[in-house]
């Protein structure tokens, strides 16, 4: 081992060759020297001693030491300073070589007040490597630090700044971010202390942005794009992006001076930066933070910097093509870096054209570059440009190359960038190919992307399908050749647009029934074809060779191989094959009433059994026909699977293509057609439901248990799903009315479960996050929350939300996201019903959503003077709404401010003449249209009265507005 | 840049610096996962990775591997040649450095690399500068040495 960690880097390593690559600096080599013969002094025989030894003796040789270390710290006699540096060396040394050190800080940050500057930047490394940024210490470094920032001596500042930029906590954010931007543009700053300081406020502020002040010293910090040394410019421009992020109005003129730094650095000859310029590339780390810094903006206004600009990003791509100054790697990285950075700034500019076009020409050529590295960074980097309405048609010419790349790359990082590519190049015109090259790799594709191609292709095969059939052979095909990574969505997915479409329905089951001959085929088959087959079995049945018995036989005979959720499924296909083939009744009948079924030890195969049969025996054909009606066309939401490529691939990078591209291909395939909304509920809480269940009622398993065995009952449950709707919780409106002036906290509370909200709306659009927290400590199954919207409501607002998991752990909380659309005023408040089984038995709840109309209410400021000119104006009797109660609460003039700013209209201060009154004014968002609403409350302190007076330019909106506010006092 | 990693083909840590406040669980974790992607990885293979939702830059030299991780708009070719200045630096100053140096001589590798990275950022790049600002403290040490005797020893 010794040997081997011996070695120079130069000798072995695969890309640099000995020295030679290292250029020379001949004034600084006697330097070297003497500090290599310095550096020979300082390994000593102890290290080798244990580093060669087993890791049992590492162990006890550093026990010992630290042992050692700990009677010094503890000794009576007081250490010296130097004593102290070395042991806390010696931690610091035991620490990296992966040993646990929980003691010594306090050691080291007494050497922080060393007058001697080794002991000094031992304490502080040991401070920047070992010390949380929540240590109890931190008082006494940041004293410290204080110190040495005011010693305005460089090498003690620079060391305290260092420490602040490394350990980064909010405590020193607090301490100097006020003191750092003083240090950064005082004048008799030296350079290396301001680039220090630069960076060090860089760092606060992304820990901290909120204490660092922005001031006067913005202006100047910008200028410092300005500066003669390079290396200040450097740390400033990464400071100045990150601040230009968040502030762009403030840190706007950055954009000429970073254009005109750059220009001058692009078109210098490599020799005029000096050391700045590496391997022949002339600051390379500038530039691209340089063109990092542009893409905070759009493209500049002024034609003139936009026109240098241009200029610059020209001689960039130009400079790419010019034949290598150097065989070095550096030398082309350095510069494919820069051409790089331009290439993401002209992508994002996305208004030049030719850019774009050649931009993709150049990457192009990289794609068949014999650095692995450039083929994966130009595959990257095409996925981007393929979302440009620009250079789209560009990248699509390099289709072929990219269908190579997935089948010859050795680099399954590559391969997956190849995927990517062509996922985002994929249009009507090439999808049949790309789909099928996708699915052929799929069949050697890596374990670890697997699931991801299965999302991609059904992805593709919905959006580009041009005839149902094919998406429906490619989903076929997937679940064959892929079975275990399509996930739940994906067939789903296909079930609801094989529902959906009526014209791919006997293709679909006559499809389905010759896939399911396989000797062995997939779970998720079983599941897509009895699903199928239960709905639209019958479109196959008059051909003798798929007779209903014969369907019948062919899914049983999978029965037993599958697991139970399967198993549920085939029992509802069969329930649905009693109503649509009587002859096969008989049969099924028979099995449903075999002990297995009957007596099974699963709770929900039994119960489906008995209720089944029962149905099938009680109930007359009318309303079999009636019960086990054909699924009505599921509503039209976003692609569940869509929604889970965002999930595991994060949100920027697919929505961005995906937003870009519909937008392109708005005309060209509209998917599915929209399903006309017959569903009572809005929005159907998990597709699982939607799949199993009959109707629109929740899954059967929602009933009662099947102990109340009459008919009657049964087909009661089935047909109405207002009655498995629990009657509104007690107190639940109390929680509601706490709800109009906040937007979070608890809605709903028993003894098993606990519904908290957190929602944030913005114009017209809202999203609630209702969390159930399980308080027992056995589990819940089954758990099916279920959004209602009453038919009056339904119109006026939409609410889509995702599947929950049905089962909730005991003490575990699961989350539920409703997405929430005002489309026009309402009344009412959506209804959330929640079923689950707890123990033994079933519990229902429901509860009112605080989704009210005032959530959607922007405040608007505006003058006395304004505010009662349209006062007047909405004098009308209809648009004027009031009302004079009783105050509930005390009469507290901050909280009723507090109430009026939550109900979330502006709070308009000396409007009113008399100050005691409150007056407020906002405009409601919804879809269709804006409504302005202006409100006075006027109380009587006295009578222990309010008089409310509401005017907004729609009756129903002052009503309803009238109402929710009155409630608050 | 959220930090920097020097581990040994052992998979031994070598070096770390951290831009982001994380708990040492966090660190232990990221360290043991990455350490072991990275070592999977074949000699021909792209120097890139994603890996949770960051991008992961590594280069071996010699024994040990140099491995960054950058966000998501960062540019990781420049981190490559953030790498390659890094070892430049360290070439210079130890010549002809090896893994040992870098053990032995940690605090030294730290204070480079504090000069040449601040907070995630580069700070300077010229290597000239860089090497002035560690020499200068390394005289200031030599003349405090002196004053206390030349007991400087090593370490351990």
């Amino acid at each position: 081992m010794c040997a081997c960690v011996a070695a120079p880097f130069a000798v072995t390593t695969t890309s640099v060759p000995r020295t030679g690559s290292l250029p020379v600096l001949p004034e600084t080599t006697t330097e070297a020297a003497a500090l290599r013969t310095r550096k020979s002094v300082k390994i000593k025989a102890p290290f080798c001693y244990f580093l060669g030894k087993s890791k049992e003796a590492e162990i006890k040789r550093i026990n010992k030491e630290l042992a050692n270390i700990r009677s010094k710290f503890k000794g009576d006699k007081a250490l010296d300073g130097y004593s102290k540096k070395k042991y806390v060396c010696k931690l610091l040394f035991i620490f990296l070589l992966g040993h646990d050190i929980d003691f010594g800080h306090m050691e080291a940050v007494n050497l922080l007040s060393s007058n001697r500057y080794t002991e000094k930047q031992i304490g502080y490394l040991f401070i920047s490597v070992l010390v949380n940024s929540n240590s109890e210490l931190i008082r006494l470094i940041n004293n410290a630090i204080k110190n040495d920032l005011a010693s305005r001596n460089p090498t003690f500042m620079g060391l305290a700044l260092h420490c602040v930029a490394s350990v980064g906590s909010r405590e020193m954010a607090e301490a100097f971010a006020g003191e750092i931007p003083r240090v950064l543009v005082a004048g008799d700053t030296m350079d290396s202390v301001k680039q220090s300081a630069a960076l060090c406020l860089l760092r606060l502020y992304r820990t901290s942005s909120d204490l660092v002040p922005m001031g006067d010293w913005t202006s100047r910090v910008v200028h410092l794009l300005n500066d003669q040394h390079l290396g200040v410019v450097t740390a400033a421009t990464s400071l100045i992006t990150t601040l230009a992020q968040k502030n762009p109005e403030e840190f706007k003129t950055s954009v000429s001076l970073a254009v005109s730094r750059l220009s001058r650095i692009v078109t210098s000859a490599s020799t005029d930066l000096q050391d700045y310029t590496y391997y022949f590339v002339p600051a390379p780390w500038l530039s691209v933070k340089l063109l990092r810094l542009l893409q905070c903006y759009p493209p500049p206004e002024d034609p003139a910097v936009r026109g240098r600009l241009t200029e610059c990003l020209e001689t960039i791509l130009n400079k790419a093509q010019e034949p290598p100054k150097s065989k070095k790697v550096q030398h082309s990285n350095a510069k494919n870096a820069v051409l790089f950075e331009a290439i993401s700034l002209i992508i994002h500019h996305d208004s030049e054209p030719n850019l774009l076009v050649r931009a993709c020409n150049q990457l192009g050529q990289f794609l068949q570059h014999r650095e692995t590295n450039l083929r994966y960074l130009a595959l990257e980097s095409m996925c981007t440009l393929a979302s440009s309405e620009f250079s789209h048609e560009a990248v699509k010419t390099h289709i072929e190359t990219v269908i190579n790349a997935l089948k010859t790359e050795r680099d399954v990082s590559v391969r997956q960038r190849a995927v990517d590519l062509l996922y985002a190049m994929c249009d009507r015109s090439n999808a049949p190919q790309i789909v099928a090259e996708m699915l052929s790799y799929l069949e050697t594709a890596d374990y670890s992307i697997r699931e991801e191609i299965v999302l991609k292709v059904a992805i593709l095969a919905e959006k580009y399908a041009v005839d149902y059939t094919w998406y429906v052979d490619t989903i076929l095909n997937l679940i064959r050749i892929a079975g275990d990574y399509v996930s739940e969505e994906v067939w789903y997915r296909v079930i609801q647009i094989v529902v959906n479409r009526d014209d791919v329905q006997g293709y679909a089951a006559k499809t389905v029934f010759e896939a399911l001959q396989a000797p062995a085929c997939h779970e998720n088959l079983v599941k897509v074809g009895g699903y199928i087959l239960g709905e639209f079995g019958n479109l196959i049945a008059g051909d003798p060779r798929s007779s209903p018995l014969i369907q019948f036989n062919l899914l049983h005979s999978k029965f037993h191989l599958c697991s139970v959720p399967t198993r549920a499924l085939l029992l509802s296909t069969y329930i649905k094959f009693v109503n649509l083939f009587p002859e096969v009744k008989p049969t099924i009948q028979d099995v449903l009433r075999s002990d297995s079924q009957l007596r099974n030890a699963d709770v929900e195969l039994q119960q489906r059994a008995v209720e089944y049969l029962r149905l099938s025996t009680v109930a007359s054909t009318d309303i079999l026909a009636t019960v086990l009606e054909e699924m009505p066309p599921f509503p039209e939401r976003e692609s569940s699977i869509l929604a889970k490529l965002k999930k595991k691939k994060g949100p920027s990078t697919v929505t961005d293509l995906e937003d870009a591209k519909r937008e392109r291909s708005v005309d060209v395939n509209g998917g599915p057609e929209p399903a006309p909304a017959s569903t009572s509920a809005m929005s159907t809480p998990s597709p699982s439901a939607d799949l199993l269940g009959l109707g629109a009622a929740p899954p059967a398993p929602a009933g009662p248990p099947p102990s109340s065995g009459s008919g009657g009952l049964l087909v009661d449950v089935f047909s109405d799903s207002a009655s498995a709707v629990a009657p509104l919780a007690p107190g639940s409106e109390d929680n509601f009315a706490r709800f109009v002036c906040k937007n979070n906290g608890v809605l709903f509370e028993n003894q098993l479960l606990q519904i908290g909200l957190k929602s944030e709306f913005r114009q017209n659009l809202g999203r609630m996050f209702i969390f159930y927290g399980n308080k027992t400590s056995t589990q819940f199954l089954n758990f099916t929350p279920t959004l209602i919207c009453s038919d009056d409501l339904q119109p006026h607002l939409n609410l889509q939300t995702k599947p929950v998991d049905p089962t909730v752990e005991g003490g575990a909380q699961v989350q539920q996201v409703v997405n929430i659309e005002c489309v026009s005023d309402f009344t009412e408040a959506p209804v959330l019903s929640i079923q689950f089984r707890y123990g033994g038995t079933f519990q229902n709840v429901s509860v009112q959503l605080p989704i009210t109309l005032n959530k959607f209410f922007q405040p608007t400021e505006m003058a006395s003077q304004d505010f009662f000119q349209r006062w007047k104006q909405l004098s009308n009797p209809q648009q004027e709404v009031q009302n004079i109660f009783k105050a509930k609460h005390p009469m507290d003039t901050e909280v009723t401010k507090a109430k009026i700013i939550g109900f979330g209209s502006a709070l308009l201060e000396e409007v009113d003449p008399n100050p005691a009154n409150f007056v407020g004014a906002g405009i409601i968002h919804t879809k269709t249209t804006q409504i302005g609403c202006l409100l006075r409350l006027e109380p009587n302190l006295q009578a222990q009265m309010y008089r409310l007076t509401l005017r907004t330019s729609k009756e129903a909106v002052s009503q309803r507005l009238c109402e929710l506010l009155s409630a608050q006092f | 840049m959220q930090f920097m990693l020097l581990f040994s083909r052992q998979g031994k840590l070598r070096l770390q610096k951290w831009y982001v406040p994380l708990s040492d669980k966090e660190k232990k974790k990221i360290t043991r996962e990455l350490v072991q992607t990275v070592l999977a990885r074949k000699p021909k293979m792209c120097s890139f990775l994603e890996w949770r939702d960051l991008k992961i830059v590594y280069k071996r030299y010699a024994s040990l591997y140099f491995c960054c991780a950058i966000e998501d708009q960062d540019n990781e070719l420049i981190t490559l040649e953030i790498i390659h200045r890094y070892v430049e630096l360290l070439d210079k100053y130890f010549g002809s450095v090896c893994e040992l140096d870098i053990i032995f001589n940690f605090e030294k590798a730290y204070f480079i690399l504090d000069e040449f990275l601040l907070g995630g950022e580069v700070q300077e790049t010229s290597k000239k500068n860089v090497l002035k600002a560690i020499e200068q403290a390394d005289l200031l040490q030599e003349s405090q040495n002196e004053e206390w005797g030349g007991l400087s020893e090593d370490v351990l």
